[in-house]
């Protein structure tokens, strides 16, 4: 019997620098380093610090990942790269050293999806996807709805955020809180001391008559905004702002519309399977709601763990390793790096 | 000796492949926004017209810039990577220094020259050279009217700015060939593979918090 094939993958879209092995769906090596602490007094990602970061810990990672992996690099049967959606000159530095690495190896290039990668990545964890499917991925970049019929080449769109990510609106309401960058795991912690009723902020895209045009969409700038209007009101009165209730408040709401949306996708399209990724998956209250509600509505929850929520060569390693099992046509040496690779487009 | 040599610091995307004693193959495609695509192909292609494989390659020299720092990170990723995965040494050269030694100017006349690149923004990269070896200042980054001279002029920037380098001379970039001799006959100073940024990135640290209630 043959051995399942060897893949490395290459993650630069935003602030890490990812570097994943994979022998077909087992994980050997997942390196990241990340330029995150030169972005906090920033209060976001700032592309040209991440890109000269990616430059940075590029070679380091390889050579990090082939020492957890216990594999040598010629070893390595195929490569895999993020080639879009993401910040356009930090995927270049991914999307070059990728294209460095299959012609110094002699070895076929994949060039993937960011957001399918963040689907196959649960593989490693609980194995073969349920197919079809539910998605949903809630990043600092990202809040999408999909519906994967196959992750290697059919996943379709259902919906997105129309304005801000659900983890921009973590970051932004950390901010307005007093809380550090970056907001998810602050505004977490804090929440969990907090009162999620103490205030009701609105729930973006849920009324009727938004419902009609954008039931599957989301919108998280008005709550956002809800939440700075509170607080600047309790402070103008000379309250204290009561940041734990806040945070449980806001947190709740954020959830709230994630996972309605979420099931009711999966009702609508008689799936039985929702699997959340992207860093707020590992938000602790998104991951109970999800597990409450959909076992009472009989779906399956898959969440893969924090580590591999969060932006990894891994994942792009196991799209990869599905790519290569599928027997799908690699990418050329002129792969583009596209920051607004739409997510129908799987591969390049 | 099998020296690969690419520079991806200005609109040129240039190969070249060098045996120690002359240069083998070059592939050169002008255009400042296609560096991440163009540069692999163009690495295969001088593989390809040499007959060599990769494995045949001893050594990469590569542009270090000044210049527009997408396009040069993907010259440097691209050269760690091969280095790393091939383990071979990776050589860095000013990207201005191979625009002088390659300048049409007759040394004898001209005395010192500028070479200056597109920094975009409005500015240049330049150096000052005494003769087509030696660098005596530089490199930086400028408007042009603060460096604006009547001597000569080596480079795309005194063609963007007349005004400034009416002097100007050719070659309008830098080509991998010339990188490539200079690398494999030692005749130039070789660097770490570590960009030459000159610039700071553009950020600003987050300003107060704004009212987002509204006067009543």
């Amino acid at each position: 019997m043959t051995s399942e094939p060897l893949v490395l993958g290459i993650e630069t879209s935003c602030d890490e620098t990812g570097v994943g092995i994979v022998r077909g769906g087992t994980l050997l090596a997942d390196a990241v380093a990340s330029s995150l602490d030169e972005h906090a007094r920033f209060g976001g990602v700032v592309p040209e610090v991440a890109s000269r970061a990616h430059l940075e810990a590029m070679v380091p990672a390889l050579e990090r990942a082939s020492r957890e992996a216990g594999v040598r690099l010629d070893d390595v049967d195929a490569v895999a790269v993020t080639s879009g959606p993401g910040l356009a000159g930090a995927l270049l530095v991914g999307v070059a050293s990728a294209k460095a690495l299959a012609l110094g190896l002699g070895k076929p290039l994949f060039g993937v999806n960011h957001l399918a990668a963040h689907v196959a990545v649960d593989t490693l964890e609980h194995g073969p996807l349920p197919q079809p499917c539910i998605a949903l991925l809630v990043s600092g970049g990202h809040s999408s709805l999909l519906l994967v019929e196959d992750v290697t080449q059919t996943v379709t769109p259902l919906g997105a955020t129309i304005d801000d990510a659900a983890g921009e609106a973590f970051d932004k309401v950390a901010r307005l809180l007093g809380l550090p960058f970056p907001g998810g795991p602050y505004v977490d912690r804090a929440a969990r001391t907090g009162d999620p009723a103490y205030v009701v902020f609105p729930r973006g895209l849920t009324s009727p008559r938004d419902l009609e045009r954008h039931r599957f969409d989301f919108s998280f700038s008005g709550l956002k905004t809800a939440v700075a209007r509170w607080v600047e009101t309790r402070e103008r009165e000379g309250q204290p702002v009561p940041v734990d209730d806040v945070a449980a408040a806001f947190q709740e709401a954020v959830c709230d519309v994630l996972v309605r949306k979420a099931l009711d996708a999966c009702r609508t399209h008689g799936v039985n399977d929702l699997l959340i990724g992207g860093g707020v998956a590992a938000n602790s209250r998104l991951r109970a709601m999800a597990e409450e509600r959909c076992g009472a509505a009989g779906v399956r929850v898959r969440v893969p763990r924090p580590k591999l929520c969060t932006d990894n060569g891994a994942m792009v390693a196991a799209l990869g390793a599905q790519m290569v099992a599928r027997g799908r046509t690699p990418s050329g040496l002129d792969l583009l790096a596209d920051s607004s690779m739409p997510v129908t487009v799987v591969a390049r | 000796m099998l020296l690969l040599a690419f520079d991806t610091a200005t609109p040129a995307v240039t190969v070249a492949l060098h045996d120690g004693r002359s240069v083998l193959a070059t592939s050169t495609i002008v255009d400042a926004m296609r560096h991440g695509e163009l540069l692999a192909p163009g690495i295969a292609t001088v593989l390809r017209e040499a007959g060599a494989d990769r494995s045949d390659l001893t050594g990469i020299a590569v542009g270090v810039g000044p210049g527009p720092f997408t396009g040069l990170r993907v010259g440097l990723v691209t050269a760690r990577t091969l280095g790393h995965v091939l383990d071979i040494p990776v050589h860095g050269v000013c990207t201005l220094d191979v625009l002088a030694a390659a300048a049409e100017v007759d040394e004898g006349q001209v005395g010192s020259f500028l070479v200056a690149t597109d920094a975009r923004r409005k500015e240049v990269y330049w150096a000052r050279y005494s003769d087509r070896r030696t660098r005596v200042d530089g490199p930086h980054v400028s408007r042009p009217a603060e460096v604006a001279t009547p001597d000569v002029v080596v480079g795309r920037g005194a063609t963007l700015y007349p005004d400034a380098f009416p002097n100007a001379a050719g070659p309008l970039d830098p080509s991998a060939a010339d990188l490539a001799r200079l690398v494999a006959t030692g005749s130039v100073p070789v660097l770490e593979p570590v960009p030459l940024y000159l610039r700071r990135p553009d950020v600003a640290e987050p300003t107060a918090r704004k009212s987002v209630l509204t006067a009543r």
